[in-house]
Formats: C-alpha cells, sequence, structure tokens
C-alpha cells in the first residue's frame, strides 16, 4: 500500500517534472522562434550590382551581373531597390546574333536578360565616381530616385562587382581604375553615416581578394573568386555568339542560387563552398572577421532575398464602377463652350512667316575682358602720342 | 461673433471653389491601332499607336487655384486612371506645352521603303515646349532631362548646353497653340544613345493595358529589336477636346514602329503574318479601350503584277488619301465578336498571290516595275580625307516632276568640328541655289554647339547637294570617352517639308478617323507635312596616344635613376676592408667528408 502510495507519488513527480521539462522546453522553442524572426536585425535589402567592362569580348561580364540580378530579383528585392551599372550593351550590340538576349549557359539555354529588366546606369555612365557616389548618397540633387541608394541604417546591401582587375585595383571600362583603398574608404563613409546594417561584398575578377584585404569597417563580409596571384577563368565560350559567356565562379554561384527559394534556409557557409579549387581552378576566398555574427547563422535570404511583412487577410472588397463620369461629362462640354473662342493648331510650315522673321537681336552688354582691355590700350597709345590737349576734341 | 463672421466667408471662400470644380475626376479614353503596311522592298513595317486622351485641362485649373492657395497646385489633379501619374505629374511640375521624347535603333530608307508616317532620328531625341510661365527654361530643361532619364532607364541626363539648341524656324508645336515664341523650344539629340529592352519596359507600363491584353501583347523584346528599324516614342500635347475646339483635352501617345527584314527575319519569303512578326497573336482587346483596331495596307503596287491577300478577310475596308496618296487598308476592329472568332486568336496573314501566266519573274524580289520613288528623300555624308579638315555634304532629292517645294533643314554640328560658314554652298542643277531664311548660331567650345537653319526651294526633279567643310578640333585628354576609337557622332540633319500630295486629301476629324492621320495638324489640302532626319554621321577625331603619361613616368624616373643614381652612389660610396669568413658549418662538414674520403681539406 505504502508500495502504491510512493508509486504513484513518484509518477506523480515524475509527471510534474515531464510536464515542466515539456514546459521549459515548449517555452524555450517559442523563445527560438521569436528570436530567428529578429535574428539579423534588417528591415529592407538593396542591391548594387556593377559590371566594370566594355566591349563585346567582355560579353561574360555583362552576363554575370544580369544572372546576379536575376537572382536577386527572383528571391524578392524589386527593382527600385536594385541598383544595376553595366557597362556596355550587349543585347543590343549589333554583334549579338539573337537581339534583346543575353545567355549564360552555351546552347543558349538560359537568357538572364529577360523581358523586363530595368539598368540604371548604362555605358558612359559607369564610372568610378559614379559608382563611389551611389554609395556614399553624394549624388547631385537632380538625380533620378531609381538611381539612387536610398538605404538606411537597418539595411542589408549586397554589392557585386565584376570585371578586370588586378592586385588591389578595379578597372572601370578601360579608362580608369579603383583601389582597394578607396572602396574601404567608401564603405567607411557608408559605415559612419549609417547608410548599412549589413554589407555582403562579392568580386568577381583577377586577383580578386586584394580588394578586400583593406576593408576596416564592421559588418562586411566579402567574397572573391580567386587569390591574390591568381587569375579568375571563364567558364564556357558559345560557337554561335562567339564568345565567352559566363565566369567559372559566377556560373558556379548561379547554379547555386538558382536552387534557393526565398523560405530556404541555406546559410553562408554554403555559399563559402561553392566553387571549389577543382571547378574554378582559381581559389575563392573569403573574409568573415569584420562580420559579428558567425556566417553559419547567416541566411542565403538575407542578402539575396528581400524582407517582406504581408499580412493577409481573407475579407472580400468589392469595387463599385464609378457613373458619376458619364453624366456629368456633357454638362461640363457644354459650360465650356460658351466661355472659350475656339483654339488653332499651329501651322507646321509657315513659309511666309519664316522669310520675314526677323532674327532676335540679344541684349546688349558693354565689352569686357580682352576687348576692354585692348580698346583700354588703344587710347593710352593714342593720347600718349598726340598728348593730353586733343581730348578737347572729344569732350 | 464680429471676428467669426469674416472667418466664416474666408471659409467659404476656400471650400466654395474646392466643392464646385472638382467634384469628379476628369474622364480619359484610350484608342489603340496597329497599322501593318508591306512595303515596296519586301519588308513590312508595324506601327503601333495607343492614344490616351485625358479632359483635363491643367493650366486653366492651376491658374484658378493659384489665387487662393499658392501651395496645392500640384495636388490639384490626384486621381489618375488611364493617363500615366509619372506622365501628368511632368505636365505639372515643369509647365510642359509639348513633349516628344522617341528611342530609335536603326534608320528608317525613305527611298526604298516611302515616306514614313513618323520619323525619329538614331538614338535618343527629345523635344520639349514649355508653357509662357516658365521663368527659366534652361533649369527646368536640365531637370527635366534627368527626371526623364531616370522614368525611361536611358542616360537622357548626358543632355546638356553642349548638345541642346533653340530652332529658330523649325519644331512648330504639334497641338494646340496661340503663340510660338521660340524661346520656350529646346531640341537636344543623342545620336550614340542604345535602345534595348531596359527602354522598352518602362514604356510598356506606361499603357494602361501593359502588356497583358489588346495589342500591346504582341510587343515582346526579342522579337522587336530583331529588326532593321525600331523606334518608340512618347508625345504628349493639348489637343482639342471637341469638333469645335473650345476647350482643351491632353493627349499622351504612346508610338513603335518597327520594319522586319524580309531577309533576316523572313528567311527571303514576302510572307507574312502576325506570329512570324511577333511570335504571338491577338487573343483579346483591352478592355479599357474605347477602340481597338487592326489596320493592313493592301493598295497595291503592280509588283510583278501580283497581289496581295490578306486572311482573314476583312469585315470593312477603309480607303483615304495617306501621305498624298490614295491608300486602301482592311480594317479589323478587336471589339467587334466577328473578328475574334471562337479560337480567341486573331492571326492575320498576309500573301502575295502571282497569276499563274508569269513563271521566271516572280523569283525572289526582283521587280519588274520600279516601286514608286517617294519625291522628297535625302543623304548625308562626310567627305574627306585625314584627320585635320573634312566636308559634310546633304543631299536632298526632289522627284517630282514638276512642282518645286520648299524644306527646312536644321542641322546641329557639335563643337568639336569647327565649321567654316564661308564655305558653305548649296547647289541645284549645276546652279547655286539661295536660301530664303538662314540662320547660324555658331558655336562655343565645350558650351553650345553650331545650329544651322535654311530654307531651301527644292526644284523639281533635282538633287540640291549643301556643303560645308570643318576643322576638327583637339579635345582635352579628359573629355574622351573610353573608346574614342569608335568615333564621335554628329546628330542627324532635321527636314520639315510640305511635300505635295497626288491626290488632295480631305479635313481630318480627329476623333473618326484612325490615329495615323492625326499625327500631324493638316492645313493645307494640296501638301502634307512630313519630317524627316538623314544619318547621323560617325567623325574620327584625332586622338592622343593614352599610354603616354604612363610612359612619361617610366622615362622619368629610369632617367632620374640612372643619371642621378649614378651621381649619387661617386659621391657618397665609400669602401671598407671586409674580413673573410671562416667557413662555419657547412665547411666544418665538407672537410670531415674530404677526410673520410682521403681528400686534402677546404
Amino acid at each position: 500500500m505504502v508500495a502504491a502510495f510512493s508509486f504513484s507519488k513518484g509518477l506523480t513527480t515524475l509527471s510534474g517534472l515531464l510536464l515542466l521539462s515539456f514546459g521549459s522546453l515548449a517555452a524555450s522553442q517559442i523563445e527560438d522562434q521569436a528570436e530567428q524572426f529578429f535574428r539579423s536585425g534588417h528591415t529592407n535589402n538593396w542591391a548594387v550590382l556593377v559590371c566594370t567592362s566594355r566591349f563585346w569580348f567582355n560579353y561574360r561580364h555583362v552576363a554575370n551581373t544580369l544572372s546576379v540580378y536575376r537572382s536577386v530579383k527572383r528571391l524578392g528585392i524589386p527593382d527600385s531597390h536594385i541598383v544595376l551599372m553595366l557597362a556596355d550593351d550587349m543585347a543590343c550590340n549589333p554583334r549579338n546574333p539573337k537581339p534583346a538576349t543575353v545567355f549564360s549557359h552555351k546552347n543558349m539555354e538560359l537568357n538572364v536578360y529577360g523581358d523586363d529588366v530595368e539598368v540604371d546606369y548604362r555605358s558612359y555612365e559607369v564610372t568610378v565616381e559614379n559608382f563611389l557616389r551611389v554609395l556614399t548618397g553624394r549624388i547631385p540633387p537632380s538625380t533620378p530616385r531609381s538611381k539612387r541608394l536610398l538605404s538606411d541604417d537597418r539595411s542589408n546591401i549586397l554589392i557585386y562587382m565584376t570585371g578586370h582587375g588586378g592586385n588591389g585595383f578595379l578597372k572601370f571600362q578601360d579608362s580608369e581604375e579603383i583601389t582597394n583603398i578607396e572602396l574601404a574608404d567608401a564603405f567607411e563613409q557608408m559605415w559612419q553615416k549609417r547608410r548599412y546594417n549589413e554589407l555582403l561584398f562579392i568580386i568577381d575578377t583577377c586577383q580578386g581578394a586584394s580588394m578586400y584585404e583593406r576593408f576596416y569597417s564592421p559588418n562586411i563580409m566579402a567574397l572573391a573568386s580567386s587569390q591574390v596571384g591568381e587569375d579568375s577563368l571563364s567558364h564556357q565560350p558559345d560557337p554561335a555568339i562567339g564568345v565567352h559567356l559566363m565566369d567559372r565562379y559566377t556560373f558556379y554561384v548561379l547554379e547555386f542560387l538558382e536552387e534557393i527559394n526565398p523560405a530556404s534556409q541555406t546559410n553562408m557557409n554554403d555559399l563559402f563552398q561553392v566553387c571549389p579549387r577543382s571547378l574554378c581552378v582559381s581559389t575563392p576566398g573569403h573574409r568573415t572577421d569584420l562580420f559579428q555574427r558567425d556566417p553559419k547563422n547567416v541566411l542565403i535570404t538575407d542578402f539575396f532575398g528581400s524582407v517582406r511583412k504581408v499580412e493577409i487577410t481573407t475579407e472580400t472588397i468589392s469595387l463599385q464602377p464609378d457613373l458619376e463620369i458619364m453624366e456629368s461629362r456633357d454638362k461640363k462640354d457644354w459650360m465650356d463652350e460658351e466661355l472659350m473662342e475656339p483654339l488653332q493648331y499651329a501651322e507646321q510650315l509657315p513659309v511666309a512667316q519664316i522669310i520675314h522673321q526677323k532674327p532676335k537681336l540679344k541684349d546688349w552688354h558693354p565689352p569686357g575682358g580682352f576687348i576692354l582691355g585692348l580698346w583700354a590700350l588703344i587710347i593710352m597709345v593714342f593720347f600718349k602720342t598726340y598728348g593730353i590737349k586733343h581730348m578737347k576734341f572729344i569732350f | 461673433m464680429a471676428a467669426a463672421l469674416p472667418l466664416a466667408v474666408l471659409l467659404l471662400l476656400l471650400l466654395g471653389p474646392v466643392g464646385g470644380g472638382h467634384a469628379e475626376p476628369p474622364r480619359d479614353t484610350l484608342r489603340e491601332e496597329l497599322v501593318i503596311t508591306p512595303l515596296p522592298s519586301g519588308d513590312v513595317a508595324a506601327t503601333f499607336q495607343f492614344r490616351t486622351r485625358w479632359d483635363s485641362d491643367l493650366q486653366r485649373e492651376e491658374g484658378e487655384r493659384i489665387t487662393l492657395e499658392k501651395d496645392n497646385c500640384h495636388l490639384l489633379v490626384s486621381h489618375y486612371r488611364l493617363f500615366p501619374k509619372a506622365l501628368g505629374q511632368l505636365i505639372s511640375k515643369y509647365s510642359l506645352r509639348e513633349l516628344h521624347l522617341s528611342f530609335t535603333q536603326g534608320f528608317w530608307r525613305t527611298r526604298y521603303w516611302g515616306p514614313p508616317f513618323l520619323q525619329a532620328p538614331s538614338g535618343a531625341e527629345l523635344w520639349v515646349w514649355f508653357q509662357d510661365t516658365v521663368t527659366d527654361v534652361d533649369k527646368s530643361w536640365k531637370e527635366l532631362s534627368n527626371v526623364l532619364s531616370g522614368i525611361f532607364c536611358a542616360s537622357l541626363n548626358f543632355i546638356d548646353s553642349t548638345n541642346t539648341v533653340t530652332p529658330t524656324a523649325s519644331f512648330k508645336p504639334l497641338g494646340l497653340a496661340n503663340g510660338t515664341d521660340h524661346s520656350f523650344l529646346r531640341y537636344a539629340v543623342l545620336p550614340r544613345e542604345v535602345v534595348c529592352t531596359e527602354n522598352l519596359t518602362p514604356w510598356k507600363k506606361l499603357l494602361p493595358c501593359s502588356s497583358k491584353a489588346g495589342l500591346s501583347v504582341l510587343l515582346k523584346a526579342d522579337r522587336l529589336f530583331h529588326t532593321s528599324y525600331h523606334s518608340q516614342a512618347v508625345h504628349i500635347r493639348p489637343v482639342c477636346r471637341n469638333t469645335r475646339c473650345t476647350s482643351i483635352s491632353w493627349e499622351l501617345r504612346q508610338t513603335l514602329s518597327v520594319v522586319y527584314d524580309a531577309f533576316v527575319t523572313g528567311q527571303g519569303k514576302k510572307d507574312w503574318s502576325l506570329f512570324r512578326m511577333f511570335s504571338r497573336t491577338l487573343t483579346e482587346p483591352c478592355p479599357l479601350a474605347s477602340e481597338s483596331r487592326v489596320y493592313v495596307d493592301i493598295t497595291s503596287y503592280h509588283q510583278d503584277n501580283e497581289t496581295l491577300e490578306v486572311s482573314p478577310p476583312p469585315t470593312t475596308t477603309y480607303q483615304d488619301v495617306t501621305l498624298g496618296t490614295l491608300k486602301t487598308y482592311a480594317v479589323y476592329d478587336l471589339l467587334d465578336t466577328a473578328v475574334i472568332n471562337n479560337s480567341r486568336n486573331l492571326n492575320l496573314q498576309l500573301k502575295w498571290k502571282s497569276p499563274p501566266a508569269t513563271g521566271a519573274l516572280n523569283r525572289g524580289l526582283v521587280f519588274a516595275e520600279a516601286p514608286p520613288v517617294p519625291f522628297l528623300y535625302a543623304q548625308r555624308y562626310v567627305s574627306g580625307y585625314g584627320l585635320h579638315n573634312g566636308e559634310l555634304n546633304t543631299l536632298l532629292y526632289n522627284t517630282h516632276p514638276y512642282r518645286a517645294f520648299p524644306v527646312l533643314v536644321l542641322d546641329t554640328v557639335p563643337w568639336y568640328l569647327r565649321l567654316y560658314v564661308h564655305t558653305l554652298t548649296i547647289t541645284a542643277k549645276g546652279k547655286e541655289n539661295k536660301p530664303s531664311y538662314v540662320h547660324y548660331q555658331p558655336a562655343q567650345d565645350r558650351l553650345q554647339p553650331h545650329l544651322l537653319e535654311m530654307l531651301i526651294q527644292l526644284p523639281p526633279n533635282s538633287a540640291t547637294k549643301v556643303s560645308i567643310q570643318f576643322e576638327r578640333a583637339l579635345l582635352k585628354w579628359t573629355e574622351y570617352t573610353p573608346d574614342p576609337n569608335h568615333g564621335f557622332y554628329v546628330s542627324p540633319s532635321v527636314l520639315s517639308a510640305l511635300v505635295p500630295s497626288v491626290v488632295a486629301a480631305k479635313p481630318v476629324d480627329w476623333e473618326e478617323s484612325p490615329l495615323f492621320k492625326s499625327l500631324y495638324p493638316v492645313s493645307d489640302s494640296s501638301s502634307y507635312f512630313v519630317r524627316l532626319y538623314t544619318e547621323p554621321l560617325l567623325v574620327n577625331l584625332p586622338t592622343p596616344d593614352f599610354s603616354m603619361p604612363y610612359n612619361v613616368i617610366c622615362l622619368t624616373c629610369t632617367v632620374v635613376a640612372v643619371c642621378y643614381g649614378s651621381f649619387y652612389n661617386l659621391l657618397t660610396r665609400t669602401f671598407h676592408i671586409e674580413e673573410p669568413s671562416t667557413g662555419g658549418l657547412a665547411k666544418w662538414l665538407a672537410n670531415l667528408i674530404r677526410r673520410a674520403r682521403g681528400v686534402p681539406p677546404l
């Protein structure tokens, strides 16, 4: 009896303990979920995608940038939050056998240009100055919204650059370079102005790792396609188009990103493994010492995707057609007719009027500068030669 | 009580006009139209026009409001239905009267294709008439071009004073105007501008039905850019609201013209269909459109005695004088349920049917009779050799047998080609042809381009040659583009002419007639107005060797290192005696091995 009592007591305590542990487990799970929701701390996403090379044989750099653009759009970042800079036009280039397309795979499997592309900086506008102005926000006041990086201190920014580079520099359009020190200083300016929450910098050029060596601002993670002293190689040429279509590193990054959807939980460590030496020939590198979170806690969609706060409602709203417009139109016309006299279209080529047009006289300004000095010299010489007494003939 | 009364009056004043003037939003209508014209050379031209007419009078309402509430002029019209908000806000913010913006790739060959409905120069062209109320036109122009570059994803921000001109006689307003003071007009062309899908995407987004329904379903970029000529344009102008023309409506026309090449797209065959041109067919009209029509030009030119057959057979035909000649069009009204049948699929097909007798003459595109040559066409080229001088030549052809007509030529030449105006010669039929009006504005280095406007009377059946010599300037090395060896563009010449028509035209009612009849306001029925553009020219400027700064640095450093370095060493180097080292561990090991071998040690 005592045993049974103690048994039941033990059972209750055991069940009580179990309940408590379940309860705490459940509570910690809820906490985890809550923490997960607020993990990254960013509220919006931006992307700055730059292709810096000009000329037809650099087709692959434009294809690189467009494939990252395509992935980023697919994962949710809208065009208004993407600043796309392409230094040359490959799609409508006269040498392109298939106009309005840019392919990333040979045999023309994937058209990364698409039907819905918006390029913000085109052709000659892609310069080091414009790029740094976009990053730091020091832009002339008449620049339209689509050309600005309007990020705040809760924005996660993805910066992707591709082109020809060397040890410590990246070439823009075959005429100027940006050095790694300038880039690091630009990021520091962004940090001091609180223009980003976290920044992911990806670069696909030769000796790309040299570009992130000099960063010193916090919350920056960087990836490069090759180490210092190594060249980044291109992937495959297409015999119909005649040039190399993509670079190896971005090709494998694109393959990796094609499998990501907006809800995926893949983290940065997988991105670091993307292109091993056997596939890429060069050794991709990365730098995470400036980043505060552990890369395995950073989701790919923190940078490539977009945060959405959506609330779904199930109530229906019906829209009524506007009947007022139809009735009031006739009334308004009748009213106006009595007020104004008839207007006329301008004559397109009024020959008689043109022939007898008088030229517009510009306002007369007194001479200045060189002409004034010349006349002053002439008058001075005249009076020196002939003497001041001749002044009386003038006044 | 005493204070409340004026307050109540003030309140009434403020609320009164608000209540009476804008109880309902102004009405807007959309008409869309596609004209398919087989060209004499075997190609086919397709011209889309989407016209939104907005019965709202933005200026008058602004005038009323200014007296009461100065700040709210922009908030006046806040309900946009079919008229796009981006453009409506532009009109009110920059006080525009007219805006014409076009993006073109390729060139319209007037000689072989006939006169165009609306031609545009290669690259980007923007011309704007501002209202009389604008005080600083240049500032508004600069801001407007920046805003448009953001809307259309184009580099229109490169429009500045070095490529903007103020024409004095060309580019009269195409809409209603009660005075034409040319100081409110600005014109700029960017011939280097590339047109691609990123310009088409925002253009399509301005359409009320976007690319989902109606005629805009056919606008797919990969087919539209595989053409010899692609031109998309936006035209905003004030038009008459009714036949009595007592009030103003704003009209937005979006036009897109493409010319499909018979060899590239057609693979040598002259038969065309909507599917072959656009890789799409028409399924339904745009629900927001009050009119949605397709016109096919079935006037036959008696080439090879072949006749054009369209299928499905049209329900109605339309015959009228277009561009001076009588043309017949087959009309397909998409709002008519008989046209789009049960399969909800309309694929127009154009086939050339040859009569059975002839055989050998039908091969390919060989014509038995020459296709009709247009009365006016032009050609432009650069002549000369070397990188110092050159000559710009424009040839204007008048092929009318007995009538002469005037042509207004507008030339804009960049400042780095220094024109010698004393070498300007205009010759026709061997004799000099003096223009009746000449306006020349010389260029200022890095500030403004040359502007030359001339009204030339072209004698019948002649070729008039306008030539002017120029000298190339050397730019500063930072002013060169990243690809200077490509060359520098000279914008095309603009020819505005009243070309005599073969058949007199009837007066046009803008609401009842098709949209392609009301592009230009017509005043005289015996001639029609046309604006042609010549080809843009590519001129090489002398380019410096861009590697010279690097070369100079290398050379200077080498010279300094060798000369100064030698002197420095000579003067400061001293010699010390150094004790030889004993050898150390390596020598000891070597001696060990040598002793083992029996060889004398080191």
